[in-house]
């Protein structure tokens, strides 16, 4: 019972978090002053391109389509939605037409869902490994040190870290390539793993790094609480050794809050990925974004920005549904 | 021994703060000329007595254009940090206090408004308004993102108050609903609130920043972010003009770290005073 109602509460989070976030795609472009449509006529009109008044007048009704413009707000809106939702059809590219911006999207996922699964990832349990040794035992003075460096570290946005490791390791010391290059020919194998390993490293270091920060202080606060709790004490008294109630008695405790705090904070990693992709120039779905509004390529934007919002709702959806395999207690609220 | 020499983080970051805030916010009027403007100035000059930190490839005076940059990065932090404290902290109060389908309706909203990527929605609207994004619109946006965060935490703190003896005690003294908040709830959380709203200063900041450095906010305006942005135009880094590219990223890095210090040292500060 208390898990149907647990399963319930995150489903309705989940369809308001798409609903509200494709709402705010549909309307941002609809309540600018400037039409975008007018907008992306007078770009094509000043690369030069001279038109007939019967040409611009369809590349109008073509843009109109796409922005979903015809019809009233509420057709506009259902169609949008039956858009993004079920037929996924965003229409061609502008940039690289024709091909679809399903399959733009297609290309950039896997390179996407990489970096940020084993970046998060690494830096969650890294994160909450080190706040742990540094909260069971808050004051030794590595702990301290451990907590000034989090510190430090944690408030740093994720671009300037990249700048920073960008200046050391491919102008100070050129140990990485300064421009994502990885060879798509190569066949699958040793070389081509290398190859995306080489070229993802600075990427994957910068969001790693700062996440790091964060699960740092907050493990540190969590663990040091616990540890003062009651059964603590008793396990210590009932002669547990030091190693096992670290593990099994405050880190089992101190780390639920943890797994609901990476569901919350997914969407703010994805923020600090999608410029770490954009700096690096990584072929993944933040670039993709990135370009598409560089080339005022309409079709692209709307498409990828939707699905990154479906995208890591869904992700919180499947963290958060992992909650209670780790709480067997389901305790929520 | 006072009770603030008892806080060196927050001293710090006092301090530091204070420094960044006479930059910004005093020194711009005395520069003589708009910082902003281009050839004004020869241009690459490395630091000299005439031009403290260098001139920029575009004629810039980088002392000047920093100290210009750093008050509208100020400013737009103060702003949203202000108002999505201020909506944040009314609508949490309301829905602690409130329960039942009032608290169930704001809850959902703002777990929905936390996952919901901002950045993405921002590069919208940066693109369709190419470049001609002003701090306000850009400060409008990240207020409709960023008061969830305070409203969820006051939410519970408020849900959690609302059990305790002394609230009780008000409300059945006959108080008005308002006067409980404002005698009995706002005590309580008025420093959770100063914390939040510094650390709000800090993440807008670092959200403009982040859309300046890739050329998409204000390209008329000057903030932190985009100096780094022209800076990275312009070659500074292959160029080996270091001068132009590292006071901005310095000055991000030193503003942060002290901003988290006064908003992690606040807290302590006013633990450990409730706690006397």
């Amino acid at each position: 019972m208390r898990f149907l109602t647990f399963l319930l509460s995150r489903l309705v989070t989940y369809v308001l978090v798409i609903w509200i976030g494709v709402t705010m795609v549909f309307l941002v472009p609809r309540f600018l002053p400037s039409s975008p449509v007018e907008a992306m006529l007078a770009k094509v009109a000043s690369q030069g391109q001279y038109m007939e008044a019967a040409q611009i007048e369809s590349l109008r009704s073509s843009l109109m389509e796409t922005f979903g413009l015809e019809g009233s707000l509420l057709q506009q809106y259902t169609g949008f939605f039956k858009r993004v939702l079920f037929t996924g059809d965003f229409g061609p590219s502008f940039s690289a037409f024709p091909t679809p911006v399903s399959q733009l999207v297609g290309q950039a996922l896997p390179w996407s869902l990489g970096l940020l699964l084993t970046s998060s990832v690494l830096g969650w349990l890294l994160g909450n490994a080190i706040g742990l040794f540094a909260g069971y035992r808050k004051e030794t003075l590595s702990s301290k040190t451990l907590e000034f460096l989090a510190m430090l570290i944690y408030p740093i946005p994720y671009y300037i870290f990249a700048l920073v490791l960008i200046i050391l390791f491919t102008y100070v010391w050129k140990i990485f390539p300064f421009a994502f290059y990885v060879d798509a020919g190569k066949p699958f194998g040793f070389g081509l793993i290398k190859d995306i390993v080489y070229n993802s490293a600075l990427p994957a270091l910068s969001i790693i790094a700062v996440n790091l920060g964060w699960w740092v202080i907050s493990m540190k606060a969590l663990a040091a609480s616990v540890a003062e709790e009651d059964f603590v004490t008793f396990a210590r008294l009932k002669g547990v050794g030091e190693p096992r109630i670290m593990t099994h008695y405050v880190a089992r405790n101190a780390l639920l809050p943890q797994v609901t705090m990476l569901a919350i904070r997914l969407g703010t990693i994805f923020n600090g990925a999608l410029i770490t992709e954009i700096l690096f120039g990584f072929p993944g779905v933040g670039t993709l974004i990135y370009s598409s509004a560089l080339q005022a390529d309409y079709n692209l934007m709307l498409g990828t920005i939707s699905f990154s919002v479906i995208a890591v709702a869904t992700a919180t959806l499947i963290v958060d549904l992992a909650y209670p395999l780790l709480d067997p207690r389901i305790r929520y609220r | 021994m006072t009770d603030v020499q008892k806080h060196p983080r927050l001293v710090i970051g006092l301090v530091l703060v204070a420094a960044f805030v006479i930059l910004g916010l005093v020194m711009p009027p005395f520069a003589g000329h708009d910082p902003r403007d281009w050839n004004t100035f020869p241009k690459n000059i490395k630091p000299n007595q005439a031009h403290l930190l260098g001139t920029t490839g575009l004629g810039q005076d980088i002392f000047w254009l920093l100290t210009y940059s750093l008050r509208n990065s100020l400013i737009l932090g103060v702003l949203v940090g202000f108002f999505a404290t201020l909506i944040g902290v009314t609508l949490g109060v309301f829905a602690g206090l409130k329960g039942g389908w009032a608290d169930r309706g704001l809850s959902l909203l703002m777990d929905t408004f936390i996952v919901v990527p901002s950045l993405p929605i921002l590069i919208l609207l940066a693109s369709l308004l190419q470049g001609r994004a002003s701090i306000l619109i850009i400060s409008a946006v990240l207020i409709v993102f960023n008061w969830p965060w305070p409203a969820r935490q006051i939410r519970s703190v408020a849900l959690a108050m609302r059990e305790r003896e002394f609230i009780s005690t008000a409300w059945f003294s006959g108080e008005s609903t308002l006067t409980v908040i404002r005698t009995e709830i706002f005590p309580y959380i008025s420093s959770w609130a100063v914390g939040n709203f510094i650390n709000t200063v800090l993440v807008a900041i670092a959200v403009e920043s982040g859309l300046a450095v890739i050329g998409l906010s204000s390209l008329q305006e000057s903030t932190l972010g985009t100096m780094i942005y022209w800076a990275l135009q312009y070659q500074a880094l292959l160029g080996g003009r270091w001068w132009w590219i590292l006071p901005p990223v310095i000055a991000i890095v030193v503003l942060f770290v002290a901003l988290f210090l006064v908003s992690s040292g606040y807290t302590q500060y006013a633990t450990a005073r409730r706690g006397r």
